[in-house]
């Protein structure tokens, strides 16, 4: 195997990899880190295929991939900056509709975000 | 092509950027300064318009590099309707906030509205599926933000789903931009239609792209994240996203399947067609048992859009032109009735349908603004709605695939059965009254040209119909 064959198989299985974290996961910050990993997949096939072949160095996908990162990067912030105020709306970093048995099995960190939440009205 | 230093595609990107910027620098001015700059930016539209109308399709290379490397901008019938559209409902929504955003929210509403159009008008005007790609995320951010702005843990909420499934959109969308950069080595448009084969890199990348935008566009069985996030947006905010940036996605789409996926897709097609199908009456059903106005409205476009899709199946040269008509008129339609619930709420301090409470008697403008928009959704005559529908029903019966006449049929009698409901009830008195509050002119006038427009579009229907043609963007989905 070759080795860019390889990079763009290993994009690949990262971005199936970050897609099954994104659906399984009920906490928000797992879901923008599986986001995150599947768009590292996207930019590695993207490179990957970049340098395949004979043909001479093709600078255009490592353009995109650039442009890429920085459009990760203000999409992380923004989904980051939302966590945060749903966390402060609702005391818990979880989409609404999550069933409580998701939340039990997935979240041990869930009474203590409930607790924090309470400590601030208190205070 | 055009060797000029001077481009009006330019201005229709520029001026919104600068407007956002200008806004959100000086946010004392920002609701003034928005409202010029809609009206500035609706002025270089109706230019770039005239210059279409004149000159036929145009081509603009940014910087003068030309398409392999550079960024090229084109303009032909199918991107200046859209551009039109979202200058006129644009233009009405500004009008509509000023009264509508008390001075603290407007703060934040004006520069990413701004921002929004920015990547709106450049979404439409590019030419190349990598310079999609940055107009779609930079549209995505500046809605996610915008349905955020109402607050609460609704709001809040809807706008975190929306903002996961636009990115996991976008992401599947630039996988297929991968896979075909590496097949022919161009990511232009014009040249990929040129070089494309049916290889199953290109089926992968079909496959990919046209999920990733379903995604976005909330096709039926991806729509679960558009009612709430919709519902829970302020009123100007519900009616840009439901009337203008579905459509946007929806509108890569088209341009791809017409260039680049126009080979060997009957099979993705009729399943697009059935999807669509599954929305518009999955959508109208949905739409009947909601107990909130803006609700019912949010699954009213659910349905609505399902119709865009019902034309991929018959891919004839009328169908195209009436997914466009119905695009057109359904996000005139759309953003009236948004506006018009918006007054609703406005008035009552709530929006629950069985308490609408004698509304026809005490807001006649804003509710004869819904009625009006309801008519042009349902498709009655002389409607958009009902031109777009008529075109479409020709063409299911021309093409010989009668089952999409009995959807659209049904889906009519679906949507007159969820409007009527809410006619109904605001004729009615309500057990327990409410304290209403004014609604400034205004906002109700509003709703009332949007509305107005919306049905105006099915008296005056070669005009649109003629635009279309410029350029012969339908031209390559004759077969």
């Amino acid at each position: 195997m070759s080795s860019d064959l390889f990079y763009a198989l290993t994009g690949a299985s990262l971005f199936t990899l970050g897609l099954y974290a994104l659906i399984k996961h009920a906490h928000i910050l797992r879901k923008i880190l599986a986001i995150n990993v599947m768009g590292s997949g996207v930019f590695l096939l993207l490179v990957a295929l970049a340098a395949g072949g004979q043909q001479a160095f093709d600078p255009v996908p490592h353009a995109m991939v650039i442009t890429g990162i920085v459009v990760a990067i203000s999409a992380t912030a923004l989904a980051l900056a939302l966590m945060l105020r749903l966390r402060e709306a609702s005391g818990l970093a979880v989409l609404p509709d999550t069933s409580p048995e998701e939340l039990s099995e997935q979240l041990p960190e869930a009474p203590s975000d409930v607790a924090s939440k309470n400590n601030g009205k208190n205070a | 092509m055009l060797a000029q230093s001077f481009s009006w595609q330019v201005t229709v990107i520029i001026l919104p950027l600068v407007a956002a910027l200008l806004c959100f620098m000086l946010p004392k001015w920002g609701r003034w300064l928005g409202l010029v700059m809609a009206f500035a930016i609706t002025g270089s539209v109706i230019v770039l318009a005239y210059q279409v109308m004149n000159q036929g399709a145009l081509r603009y290379a940014v910087g003068g590099w030309g398409a392999p490397l550079g960024i090229d901008l084109y303009v032909d019938g199918l991107s200046l309707l859209m551009l039109m559209v979202v200058a006129l409902v644009g233009l009405v929504v500004s009008v509509y906030s000023m009264a509508y955003f008390k001075a603290g929210k407007a703060v934040h509403f004006w520069p990413l509205w701004m921002l929004l159009w920015t990547a709106m008008n450049a979404l439409f005007l590019s030419a190349d599926i990598f310079n999609l790609y940055v107009t779609l995320e930079l549209l995505g951010l500046a809605a996610v933000a915008l349905v955020a702005l109402a607050g609460g843990v609704d709001a809040l909420g809807a706008a975190m789903r929306y903002l996961l499934v636009s990115l996991l959109g976008s992401l599947c969308y630039l996988l297929g931009v991968a896979l075909l950069y590496h097949s022919f080595g161009t990511v232009d448009i014009a040249l990929l239609a040129e070089r494309v084969e049916s290889t199953p890199a290109v089926w992968a990348a079909m496959a990919l792209m046209t999920v990733g935008l379903l995604f976005k566009t909330a096709l039926f069985p991806l729509h679960f994240w558009l009612p709430p996030a919709h519902a829970s947006a302020p009123a100007p905010v519900s009616a840009l996203l439901s009337a203008l940036v579905v459509k946007a996605s929806f509108y890569i789409l088209l341009r791809l399947w017409l260039e680049v996926f126009s080979q060997d897709s009957t099979a993705a097609a009729q399943l697009l067609g059935v999807l669509g199908a599954a929305a518009v009456l999955w959508g109208g059903v949905q739409a009947l048992r909601q107990t909130r106005l803006k609700m019912l409205i949010a699954y009213s476009t659910v349905s609505q859009i399902g119709y865009l899709f019902l034309v991929f199946p018959l891919a004839s040269l009328m169908a195209w032109q009436a997914g466009l008509y119905l695009l057109l008129s359904h996000a005139l339609a759309k953003a009236a009735m948004f506006l018009a619930a918006g007054n609703i709420l406005c008035f009552g301090g709530h929006d629950r349908i069985a308490d609408l409470d004698r509304v026809a008697q005490r807001l006649p403008l804003s509710l004869t603004a819904f009625a009006l928009a309801g008519v042009s959704s349902m498709g009655l005559p002389f409607s958009g709605g009902f031109i777009g529908k008529w075109m479409l029903l020709d063409a299911a019966l021309q093409s010989g695939q009668w089952w999409w006449v009995a959807v659209i049929i049904v889906g009519g009698l679906l949507a007159a059965a969820y409007i009527f409901n809410v006619i109904g009830h605001s004729f009615t008195r309500a057990e327990i009254s409410h304290e209403a509050k004014p609604v400034p002119a205004i906002m109700e006038w509003s709703a009332l040209v949007l509305a107005l427009a919306a049905v105006l579009m099915g008296l005056f229907a070669s005009w649109p119909l003629a635009v279309m043609d410029i350029g012969a963007p339908f031209g390559g989905g004759g077969s």
